[in-house]
């Protein structure tokens, strides 16, 4: 390698930099990090985002909180505990019955589904998924009713007991309707907002007529 | 065919007599001048020319055609495409349920109020309303029929809703295409007819259900009578306006294809009536 004594570095190429790794900056990394935290922490905050969104529900005000961060595990619960409360209804025949489970699930799902394509082909500017959150949300007061429902069936299953579930349905309904659209209508275009709650209510009507018209075997 | 600017002041004329009587109305400003042709056409109908050309518009529906062509320039696989059908503001869905509720004779539904903007968002949930108008009133009328016999127990008869979900929505779009093309067919042997586009007669199918949903409504009542009556209304109404926009479309043509087209559209919406309610 005697030719390799004889290699200069031209100084005409600048040779600058650093070589040292630097070491100091790996404290704002933990924050985001939560692999390292136990299971309890995780579980424990995203219960907590979705409790949050359920008081926003039942407290409807301007909230930007139930749209910025959504998410669709409060909607699954929903779905599925009105799902399984309204299983259990009367049939003579098969025909006959209540709606089973898989009717409900997809009345729910594909009518969230079907109501945000309208909204977002009538021109609103919400997202696909903040308006599914919000839309799965508000089916909270009519799943209270269905609870109250069962309740009040199980005193009995007269004239009475039916005034009481139609007040309570009834307000519900309203309830829902009113929250959903304090939340979703101010992404639409000013001249088609009725446009876009009349299919809303129209959803929660259906929802709240299986709730009213369920009979327990 | 006269001069454009005649056309142009009558249609001023209109417009003005039209804000005189009713300073608060909300006035459309047409930002394009490729509007401008298509509105002369609703504007003639109201000069007072005789009734082929008010439910006509014979030499302009080639320009229309392709006018309404120019509008739709999204390609169909955005999403663009598809709100271009959803282009309607409230006043504008009331005034076309307005329209098929209390048909006008003489005035045709397509020309008068979809002509420039066919829409699916009146089709769509006027069919979802009737529906669940069908199934909720399906079950109350039996409720309210067997009310007092004690062996009678409620249910909720749930298999309703997927039945007439299929049959209306079935309807709604699947008779519109049949009519569509049978219209095509005619149109390539007899070449002056009017021809509507696929949307405009799901448009007018769409919009004439509504009146079924009133019917629906008040079909919980359960004399026979007023069914029957309630029923028999119903269907001269939305017929009625069926038949008067597609009349224009068939008359030129042979006299028995036409009258068989008319009876057959008459019929398919009879039968619904019958079958839902």
């Amino acid at each position: 390698f005697a030719g390799l004594a004889d290699v200069s570095i031209s100084e005409d190429i600048p040779v600058e930099g650093e070589i040292t790794v630097p070491v100091g900056s790996r404290s704002p990394d933990e924050d985001y990090s939560t692999l390292d935290e136990p299971v309890k922490d995780t579980i424990l905050r995203d219960l907590k985002a979705v409790g949050k969104k359920f008081v926003h529900v039942m407290y409807p005000k301007k909230s930007s909180a139930l749209l910025r961060d959504w998410d669709l595990w409060g909607p699954l619960v929903l779905c599925v505990s009105l799902a399984l409360m309204l299983q259990g209804g009367s049939a003579d025949s098969k025909d006959d019955g209540g709606p089973q489970f898989a009717e409900v699930f997809v009345i729910i799902w594909f009518g969230a589904v079907v109501i945000t394509l309208n909204s977002k082909l009538l021109g609103g500017t919400i997202s696909f998924f903040q308006s599914l959150c919000v839309l799965g949300y508000c089916v909270l007061p009519l799943t209270v009713a269905m609870l109250v429902c069962r309740l009040v069936l199980l005193a009995g299953s007269g004239t009475i007991s039916f005034i009481i579930r139609l007040i309570v349905v009834a307000a519900m309904f309203g309830w829902s309707t009113l929250a959903s659209t304090a939340f979703l209508a101010d992404s639409q275009p000013p001249n088609r907002k009725a446009l876009v709650v009349y299919p809303i209510s129209l959803f929660y009507f259906v929802i709240s007529w299986m709730i009213l018209t369920f009979t327990p075997q | 065919i006269a001069s454009p600017v005649m056309y142009l002041l009558a249609e001023f004329d209109d417009a003005a007599n039209l804000l005189a009587a009713n300073p608060d109305a909300t006035t459309i400003s047409i930002d394009e001048p490729v509007e401008i042709p298509k509105n002369q056409h609703s504007r003639r109908q109201e000069t007072g020319r005789e009734e082929d050309d008010e439910l006509l518009g014979t030499d302009d529906s080639d320009k229309t055609e392709l006018l309404a062509g120019q509008k739709k320039s999204a390609p169909f696989w955005t999403f663009e495409y598809y709100q271009t059908f959803f282009d309607v503001d409230t006043y504008q869905v009331l005034d076309r349920i307005k329209g098929s509720v209390f048909p006008v004779p003489g005035k045709n539904f397509v020309r008068l109020y979809i002509r420039s903007n066919p829409d699916l968002y009146g089709p769509f949930w006027i069919c979802a309303t009737l529906v669940f108008t069908i199934a909720v009133s399906g079950n109350l009328s039996n409720f309210f029929i067997h009310l007092g016999k004690p062996t009678y127990r409620y249910v909720p008869e749930f298999r309703k809703v997927s039945i007439a979900a299929t049959t209306i929505y079935a309807y709604a779009w699947l008779v519109p295409l049949a009519l569509w093309g049978f219209l095509m067919w005619r149109n390539s042997k007899v070449m002056n007819i009017v021809s509507y586009s696929f949307l405009e007669i799901v448009c007018v199918y769409g919009y004439s259900l509504f009146v079924y949903i009133p019917t629906a409504i008040l079909w919980i009542i359960p004399q026979k009578i007023v069914r029957w009556v309630l029923m028999v209304f119903s269907l001269c109404l939305s017929g009625s306006v069926l038949v008067m926009t597609f009349w224009p479309a068939v008359r030129d043509d042979n006299r028995r294809i036409a009258l068989a087209t008319v009876v057959t559209i008459v019929l398919l919406h009879a039968l619904l009536a019958v079958g839902c309610l």
